[in-house]
Parts: structure tokens; C-alpha cells; sequence
């Protein structure tokens, strides 16, 4: 145990995720010796971060004015919106470049172990989102893993009687890698969703 | 090395709990060591080989390496291999409904199976019974879980009686209902609180406790719907602490 203010940076540190006791108390002992010009910039940068950053009024991701880059942008197709569990999700999606529609955050998948029901997320919001009509086509990007599935068979359900175009985004196998390493759930999930190839 | 050994069982994923940056805790019902926790290594990676093996409902071969004489001891063994025998999420996932219902199946199960590494075998066959019934669709799953319910309160030693009267034993029909008492009670032994539910619900509850699923499946809803409320309330006294899930069960 250290004295007063160490101690207290270092119990504070140790609650971040994936910090543990001596890692915080490294990291602690590195802020100590930095210069304090660099110590003032993180601090600066803890509390801009919880200053500025809210969510978007419209889809739920992280942005800094009351709606986000996405949903200002008016390149962006109006018409597609993809729907994806958290902020962390549009970035993952933004990096392919694949994708010109707008996006919805749920802000996690329906878990009633954990007790998350439709409820808890932002399924309401998407709802009035699509009551004027213009959305044409919902790519539900929610997690492949058992919550994710049950959260888009949930919203699939939900949506059927609005007509609109609802897809699943494609499971299978990682681009580079070897099909005879691959587990048969996601080979299975492949077959599935194989496609016509039209050459 | 000393004190190390592996073990070898096939069981239920019933939960998945994130450990660090890419691992998970997995719960597992197994077939000869009753509710056992263990570490799978890397599996949220999209490179892990058994990630999608180790999903809630799948029914899997696993070998565990633990760092003591038993597989549940002082530190959580490790899941090293695992294969598939059964996926059941697959069917189950498709399904908002079945979804659901499995999900109080699994925190049913977990629930009875408190004392980790103790075997629950019956309970671990009636787990699997009820995956693979709800995967076929043959039922309908609010029908599925409640015969499951009442089944592991059963097997746990609660079984109630929707026939003879649970306090004095005179054959039944018997009228009244108290989840306190134990289920059906004659006029004499009625207690305060006691409900009256349709005589044809108690039929149904009878018949999904003793698998007779002709009676069930030709229930009509609404006796479905009394006896889903009769069967949550009696799970919820003999639980203590009450089904998260149960209220997210889509019927």
C-alpha cells in the first residue's frame, strides 16, 4: 500500500478493464515521472471526453454534436440503414467501405439471462425511424453469436408486416484462412448462405 | 507435473461469461459433473477453432485440464478441445419463441445446480430431452418449458400434485391450488390464498409433469396461458430468488 494520492491513482487505474493491480500501479508510477506537460494533455483528454461526447439524437452512435458524421452527411444513402449493436460496430463497418446507408446503434443484443429485453434497447427509435417511409432496406448487422442471432430474428419478426427489404448479414468463413481448419458450425453457416456464382 | 490431471465429459453450455480481452468463462451442465465453470482461451477471436462450439444450447464433448486431483477445485479448469455432438442453438435461435424459452431453461437448470462438480444427472437429462424437443418444433415452446419446469422441480424433490390432494392425499380432481402447500388441495385442506384454477388447466399441468403430450397439445390456449402462471409462480417460491428470464418468455 502506498500513501494518500498514489494510492488513490492506482486503485482508480485498477478499475479500468484489463488493468490489474501491479499494471496499474506501473502505469501510475509512469504518470509519476512523465513530464507534466504530457500528464495535463491525458487529463485534459479524460475530461473532453465526458464533456463533448454524447449520442447521436437519430441513430445512437458516439458523436460530438447532436447528431452524428454519419447521419449529417447527406451523401449518405438514406434509404439503407444498418442496424449494429454498438458504437464500436459503425467502426467496424466504416472500415470496409462497403457500406453508403446510415446506421442504428442498439446499444447491445436481447439477453434475458441478463435480463436485456427488447425493451432495454433501442428498438422503439428504429421504429420511428422508419415510419416516414423512406427506408427501403435494413442490413441487420447484429453480433453472430447467439444473442446477436436472437436480437435479428426478434427485429425480422418485428419488421414483416412494414414490407420492407430485411437482410441478415452473410456468415461463413475468414477471407486468408483454410477451409479444413474451420469449425462446422461456421462451415454449416457457409452452406447456408452460399451464393450463385454468375460468370 | 504433480496435481494436474484432465477430464473428459460431454454437457450443456448454459452461459457465457467475457474474461479479459479474448476469452470467456463458459458454464456447462455435464453429464457425470453436474454444473462445472471453465476457461476457454482465445475464443472470441474470429480465428479461435471452437468459439462457435462453446454457444448457449450446444451440446458438446469437452476435454477439460484442471490444476488439481478434481475438475472443480480451488483455480477454473481449462477447456482445451471441444466437438460438437449436438448444436441446438441453431434451431433454436431461428425461433424468437423457442429462443426464449430455452433461455429459461438454461437459468432453470443452472439454478438447480447450485453446488458445482456435484452430478445432476437427471436434470442434465432433462435439459437435453427438452433442447432436442424444442429444436424439432413439435410442441409448442411455452408447452416445452413448462413441462421442463415441472419436471426439474420434480427430479429437485418439489414435485407438485395437480391430482390427489397435496395435504391429506384424497384422489383427485381436486379444486383448490397452493403453490405454499404444494400444489392441489381439497375443501378441507384449503388455505388461505389458495386460487381456483379451470379444472382443465390442472389436467394440462398433470400431463406435461407425466409426458402426456397427447392431453397437452390439444389444450386450449387460455388453459396454456392459466397454466404457464401456475408453473412460474410455483418455480419462483421453490427458487428464492426469482427466474430472470422467465418474464421474457415470448408466449
Amino acid at each position: 500500500m502506498y500513501e494518500g494520492v498514489v494510492q488513490d491513482l492506482i486503485d482508480e487505474l485498477g478499475r479500468l478493464p484489463g488493468v490489474g493491480p501491479k499494471s496499474a500501479q506501473r502505469i501510475a508510477f509512469h504518470i509519476l515521472q512523465s513530464d507534466p506537460v504530457d500528464v495535463r494533455r491525458l487529463a485534459h483528454a479524460l475530461n473532453e471526453v465526458k464533456e463533448k461526447v454524447r449520442f447521436c439524437v437519430v441513430c445512437g452512435n458516439v458523436s460530438e454534436s447532436e447528431r452524428c458524421r454519419v447521419c449529417l452527411d447527406p451523401r449518405r444513402d438514406p434509404a439503407v440503414i444498418c442496424v449494429v449493436e454498438e458504437p464500436k460496430d459503425v467502426v467496424a463497418v466504416e472500415r470496409t467501405r462497403e457500406f453508403r446507408g446510415r446506421y442504428h446503434v442498439l446499444g447491445g443484443a436481447i439477453s434475458p439471462i441478463e435480463g436485456v429485453g427488447p425493451d432495454d434497447l433501442r428498438i422503439r427509435e428504429l421504429m420511428t425511424r422508419l415510419a416516414d417511409g423512406v427506408v427501403t432496406e435494413l442490413i441487420l448487422a447484429t453480433d453472430p453469436n447467439l444473442e446477436g442471432e436472437a436480437t435479428a430474428t426478434y427485429l425480422a419478426r418485428l419488421l414483416k408486416p412494414m414490407g420492407l427489404r430485411v437482410t441478415r448479414l452473410a456468415s461463413g468463413l475468414p477471407v486468408g484462412g483454410d477451409l479444413e481448419y474451420a469449425d462446422e458450425v461456421t462451415l454449416g453457416r457457409a452452406f447456408e448462405g452460399r451464393r450463385l456464382l454468375d460468370v | 507435473m504433480a496435481g494436474m490431471s484432465l477430464f473428459r465429459d460431454d454437457g450443456v453450455v448454459l452461459r457465457t461469461q467475457k474474461l479479459g480481452e479474448a476469452d470467456r468463462i463458459i458454464t456447462l451442465l455435464t453429464r457425470q459433473h453436474g454444473r462445472v465453470r471453465a476457461v476457454a482461451r482465445g475464443v472470441r477471436r474470429t480465428k479461435s477453432k471452437f468459439g462457435a462450439r462453446l454457444e448457449p444450447f450446444s451440446h458438446v464433448d469437452v476435454q477439460f485440464f484442471s490444476r488439481g486431483e478434481e475438475l472443480v477445485g480451488r483455480h477454473l479448469a481449462l477447456c482445451t478441445q471441444v466437438e460438437t455432438i449436438t448444436p441446438y442453438g441453431g434451431r433454436i435461435v431461428d425461433d424468437y419463441g423457442r429462443y426464449t424459452a430455452a433461455t429459461a431453461m438454461l437459468e432453470t437448470a443452472e439454478r438447480f445446480t447450485e453446488n458445482e462438480g456435484e452430478p445432476a444427472v437427471q436434470q442434465y437429462l432433462l435439459l437435453i430431452g427438452a433442447l432436442r424437443t424444442l429444436a424439432t418444433g413439435e410442441h409448442d415452446s411455452p408447452l416445452v418449458l413448462d413441462a421442463f419446469l415441472l419436471r426439474s422441480l420434480s427430479v429437485n424433490g418439489y414435485a407438485p400434485s395437480f391430482g390427489d390432494c397435496a395435504k391429506c392425499g384424497i384422489p383427485g380432481p381436486n379444486r383448490f391450488f397452493s403453490v405454499q402447500t404444494g400444489g392441489a388441495l381439497c375443501p378441507d385442506c384449503r388455505v388461505p390464498g389458495s386460487v381456483v384454477p379451470s379444472p382443465e388447466t390442472l389436467v394440462l399441468l398433470g400431463a406435461l409433469l407425466s409426458g402426456d403430450w397427447e392431453t397437452a397439445d390439444a389444450t386450449e390456449p387460455r388453459h396454456a396461458r392459466e397454466g404457464s402462471g401456475l408453473v412460474a409462480a410455483y418455480v419462483q417460491w421453490h427458487l428464492e430468488r426469482g427466474l430472470r428470464s422467465l418474464r421474457y418468455v415470448d408466449r
